[in-house]
């Protein structure tokens, strides 16, 4: 929604892939490889066909997309079985990028920055990047250890980036729902790296990475006997109110926890 | 005093004959995932930045350590194969390229083939995760939490979370299926024919 909204204001063109399916994500992966291609290139194919790049919103789809591209790019053989699989010449000649690239470019950054109405100033952000936007190395959009586009996108909102040890750890994806004290431990320790290094907020750039953190810290508050309320945006809530987007229109009130209170606090509201 | 140590003396393994028995298996999964055990000398690298290793039986070196030494069984009935988040962290940092999170992977596919899942949920949650995908080209949220509640025995976990969730409207109460005209049902049949043959 945030993306949407954003898009519109920056002049940047944005059409949904008509009749798009799931990646499979890791199940695919883990049951039958072909299938875990075929897949994404389903998507894939479907912009192919009308001459468009993808911009992609997950880490995990980002990967996944990114990996049979690679795969087809590659080899003939793989490119004909896929295409067999999926009904549809798919040729990987269309491009891949994270939502992130697409607003982490030098013009879109100059762009973003003169448009900003409601710089940032004094909100300390710890920007959390994950696992699949920069591993494996041959897939990553960015530094593998040390990226820096989240960075530079919250610099030009007037925020201050925060040099912090959990940028790029796991956020168990799916282990908060199905082996419960390894994902809940995984998401606890990145919240807590946050707010040693007194983070506001954190900014992320994956739906399953957004809800891991947000959505479980009533319950880790519980386990871990102290309280967790820390806001986390998907990035362009944070570069669309900057912008001047209202939050309604953002979607802030479908967080979990409510970070109304920290902008009214820094004076933003 | 003075005596030669007796083969009844300790309980040792006989790596030649594990290795015979288990050749086929380590060339199968050295064809399906790409990655060869042996390129792996035994740094540990991969095991001291493995965000899961607290809660793995097995480090992940020693998953690869026993592929080389034969222990098949052991490795398909690990829990450590099913905690592996793919993260990637091993891979990135591994200083001879080893690429364990496709390893897993591929191990994970051996463990369901031989029956050998060591965390069952795990598996539930991804049967049903694309089953849904299966049916509506899309994951249908709520039924595959219902569903994987059922199945998993946990009939009340999230449920709190779930009212929650339908009214941020993160959930829906009714399957998205997308008009695709059964293709990605067929991408499932054509996968599951091809990738059958292969074995
Ligand atoms: S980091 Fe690589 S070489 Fe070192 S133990 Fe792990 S897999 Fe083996
Ligand atoms: S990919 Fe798996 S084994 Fe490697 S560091 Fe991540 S969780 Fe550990």
């Amino acid at each position: 929604m945030s993306t949407e909204a954003l898009a519109r204001a920056l002049g940047i063109e944005l059409t949904e892939i008509p009749q798009w399916n799931c990646c499979g994500a890791s199940a695919a992966h883990n049951t039958n490889h072909l299938l875990a291609q075929a897949l994404p290139a389903r998507n894939l194919a479907l912009a192919e066909a009308e001459n468009l790049d993808v911009a992609v919103p997950c880490a995990a789809c980002y990967s996944r997309m990114k990996a049979v591209r690679e795969a087809v790019r590659k080899s003939d053989l793989v490119r004909a079985k896929v295409s067999s699989v999926i009904e549809m010449d798919y040729h990987a000649r269309n491009d891949v990028f994270s939502i992130v690239e697409i607003f982490a470019g030098t013009s879109t950054l100059q762009q973003i920055e003169a448009k900003v109405l409601k710089p940032l100033s004094g909100l300390k952000v710890a920007c959390y990047y994950g696992c699949l936007l920069v591993r494996p190395p041959e897939l990553a959009m960015d530094d593998q250890e040390d990226p820096q586009s989240l960075d530079r996108i919250i610099g030009s909102l007037g925020g201050t980036p925060l040099t912090w040890s959990g940028k790029v750890s796991c956020c168990g994806a799916g282990h908060s729902t199905t082996l419960l004290p390894v994902g809940f431990k995984m998401i606890g320790d990145i919240l807590e790296a946050a707010e040693e290094c007194g983070a506001d907020c954190i900014a992320c750039a994956c739906p399953l990475c957004l809800l891991n953190l947000d959505m479980r810290q009533g319950d880790l508050s519980k386990r871990r006997k102290k309280s967790f309320k820390i806001p986390v945006f998907y990035f362009t809530e944070l570069v669309g109110f900057a912008l001047g987007i209202s939050p309604k229109v953002l979607g802030f009130k479908k967080h979990f926890v409510d970070p109304l209170p920290l902008f009214k606090a820094k004076n933003y509201l | 005093m003075g005596r030669a140590v007796q083969k009844d003396d300790c309980n040792f393994i006989s790596l030649s004959s594990i290795h015979r028995e288990s050749r086929n298996f380590v060339s199968r999964i050295i064809r399906d995932s790409g990655v060869n055990p042996s390129d792996c000398y035994q740094c540990g690298k991969c095991s001291a930045g493995c965000p899961v290793a607290f809660a793995m039986d097995y480090m992940p070196r020693q998953i690869i350590r026993m592929l080389q030494l034969g222990m098949i069984k052991e490795v398909l009935s690990s829990r450590t194969i099913w905690l592996c988040a793919g993260c990637a962290a091993c891979y990135a940092r591994c200083p001879h390229n080893v690429d364990l999170p496709r390893l897993m992977e591929t191990l994970r596919m051996e463990a369901r083939e031989s029956g050998l899942v060591a965390e069952k949920k795990v598996r539930i949650f991804e049967d049903l995760f694309l089953r849904s995908v299966e049916r509506y080209g899309r994951v249908f949220e709520t039924g595959l939490i219902i569903g994987f509640n059922i199945k998993s025995g946990e009939f009340l976990k999230d449920v709190m979370l779930g009212p929650a969730m339908l009214t941020r409207g993160k959930i829906s109460l009714l399957p998205h299926k997308i008009k695709d005209g059964g293709s990605v049902r067929r991408i499932f049949a054509r996968a599951r024919e091809l990738e059958g043959e292969q074995r």
